[in-house]
């Protein structure tokens, strides 16, 4: 488990994580959301102490990362796929490692033969493209047979049958009963994947949730509705919550009711309706709504930060 | 279907997986198994120096250049020019050259590569990112600085030490029948051969502490080399006093009171 408390990173007067709290539980994906320049790789730098926190604090499994007598065996992290010295092979990599936390070798091979390195275990790190790169970086996150795995952009770089594997197998490691955390800027991918979703922008917290109910919440993207007697539906349908555009004559926008209410409410007065569609919007472009705002902040002039969700 | 099923180390107070996967019989492991200790952060440290080609290319070069040298300016040894005072190496020209300076007389050389040895072991993993993998692994850093110049230092030492001796072995011939010929047994001989080893062991260690603070491979080497090699003729252009009180510091200075006989 990592719980996250008010966790804050400043650069000089630029902060990079802004009281950031979060809770990654075991036993399901965590995704890790925000456009590039969120905060995700400091975040996680801080989790495993490679950053120190400006304010606030991390735990990994109620303790501080370097509390630990084997970090390894806590939370096996991929931050940046070439961690890794060029001139050195695959295993020996995976040996140096190992050797700290006195790992059997044999351990070595099996997570070697997991990521599919078995044929250029030999080889030098240097050699290797970026997918047997990240194919190694996870080998060493699971060098430790960990309680927590944590992934930095774990799928860039990776073929189809290769994000396939990582998809199986962090599903695999949750259903284990371990916590599993991974980054992504990418919310399609991570619905696939995820099913609890922290999303930053600017280093704060925008959402946390589910993929389900983000997905749910996701669907309100409006209905759709065309009538010959547009302002008189319009009145009909006018609420509190209720807000309706007109994009054309005969078309209405409508958001704050679903269709099968717009129906009913039609029928009910006699209006008759030529159109009734309820408007999904996708995944990523929820996720593009709802870090526009952050986005948009960075071109804007320094202001006092609003509260973006 | 890749496979994903990983074997699980039972750790107390810690609840089992929920996979269908059979799981070892709880307690069958005593305790957590895995465990950072010093020894194992050393013995880290020595599989990745020895699991880099470059650590024995420039460990190589360092022992080759400190027996060619020392073999070379034996061999070469001119009584005579000593009287005409004659430019040449440091070692070969000086009127109070003995078999053991001649034989050190690569100990510069080697001093740059034993340095850049200890500058790529630290800045090295700085450099190449290997540096996040290695303090995810051991978050106390001391440690991992400990083991890196616990590695570097004694293996320096001992392969520069025979490195010496070598020398000093090969050119024996070359001043057979000169006033100035020693041989191993004679006294302090052995005492300033291992000094040279010591002094180039303590010389990988200095790269290392360069290559931990600037953090990069190039700007620790020239570091290196302008502390080794530049800033002791600089400062002679000091003042007379301030030199008489700078100069005893200069490593290589230290080199001469260590590894130079008589010096």
């Amino acid at each position: 488990m990592i719980e996250a408390r008010e966790l804050t990173k400043r650069y000089g007067d630029k902060t990079v994580v802004d009281h950031l709290s979060f809770t990654v539980k075991p036993g399901e994906v965590t995704g890790f959301l925000g456009p590039n320049g969120a905060g995700k790789s400091t975040t996680m730098r801080m989790i495993v102490g490679l950053d120190s926190p400006t304010e606030g604090s991390v735990t990994v499994n109620g303790r501080s990362y370097a509390g630990h007598t084997a970090p390894l065996h806590e939370i096996g992290t991929l931050l940046e796929a070439k961690s890794v010295h060029p001139g050195r092979s695959a295993f020996n990599h995976l040996m140096a490692l190992a050797h700290t936390h006195g790992i059997p070798r044999n351990r070595v091979a099996e997570v070697i033969e997991l990521a599919g390195l078995s044929s250029v275990a030999g080889k030098r790190a240097g050699a290797f493209s970026l997918g047997m790169g990240q194919r190694l970086g996870i080998a060493a996150a699971l060098l430790g047979d960990p309680a927590i795995v944590m992934l930095d952009e774990p799928v860039n770089g990776l073929d189809p049958e290769g994000v396939l594997w990582v998809r199986n197998l962090l599903r695999g490691l949750a259903d284990e009963g371990r916590a599993v955390m991974l980054s992504s800027h990418l919310m399609s991918e991570t619905a696939l994947i995820a099913e609890h979703l922290v999303i930053i922008g600017r280093g704060r917290l925008l959402a946390d949730t589910t993929v389900d109910e983000f997905t749910r919440e996701a669907g309100g993207g409006g209905v759709k509705v065309a009538t010959a007697e547009a302002a008189r539906l319009r009145s009909l349908l006018a609420g509190p919550d209720v807000t309706i555009t007109s994009s054309a004559a005969e078309e209405l926008l409508v958001s704050g009711r679903d269709a099968r209410e717009i129906g009913a409410i039609a029928a009910r007065h006699g209006v008759a309706l030529y159109e009734l569609t309820p408007q999904s919007v996708s995944l990523e472009a929820a996720f593009m709504e709802l870090t526009r705002d952050v986005v948009e902040y960075q071109s804007a002039p320094a202001g006092t930060g609003r509260k973006a969700a | 279907m890749p496979n994903t099923a990983l074997r699980r180390i039972q750790r107390p107070g810690r609840r089992s997986g929920l996979s269908a996967a059979p799981d070892p019989t709880p307690s069958a492991v005593p305790g957590t198994a895995y465990k950072v200790t010093g020894i194992r952060v050393l013995r880290s440290e020595w599989a990745k120096f020895w699991s880099l080609r470059s650590s024995w290319i420039t460990l190589g070069v360092a022992v080759f250049l400190l027996v060619l040298f020392g073999t070379i300016a034996s061999y070469t040894f001119d009584p005579d020019a000593t009287a005409t005072g004659g430019p040449g190496g440091p070692g070969s020209g000086g009127g109070d050259s003995t078999a053991v300076s001649l034989a050190l007389t690569g100990v510069t050389f080697a001093s740059l590569a034993v340095g850049v040895l200890g500058v790529l072991l630290s800045a090295g993993e700085y450099s190449t990112g290997m540096i996040r993998s290695t303090l995810a692994a051991v978050p106390r850093r001391l440690p991992v600085l400990w083991s890196k110049a616990a590695v570097i230092g004694p293996i320096a030492l001992v392969l520069t030490t025979v490195g010496a001796s070598a020398a000093f072995m090969l050119g024996a011939p070359g001043l057979d029948g000169e006033r100035i010929a020693l041989s191993l047994g004679d006294d302090g001989v052995l005492r300033s051969l291992a000094g040279a080893g010591v002094y180039l062991g303590l010389v990988a260690v200095f790269g290392v502490a360069l290559g931990v603070l600037i953090r990069s491979s190039a700007g620790a080497i020239a570091a290196l080399v302008g502390i080794l090699l530049v800033l002791p003729g600089l400062a002679s252009l000091l003042p007379d006093s301030l030199y008489d009180s700078i100069n005893p510091y200069f490593r290589t200075v230290m080199s001469s009171s260590v590894g130079g006989r008589g010096v």
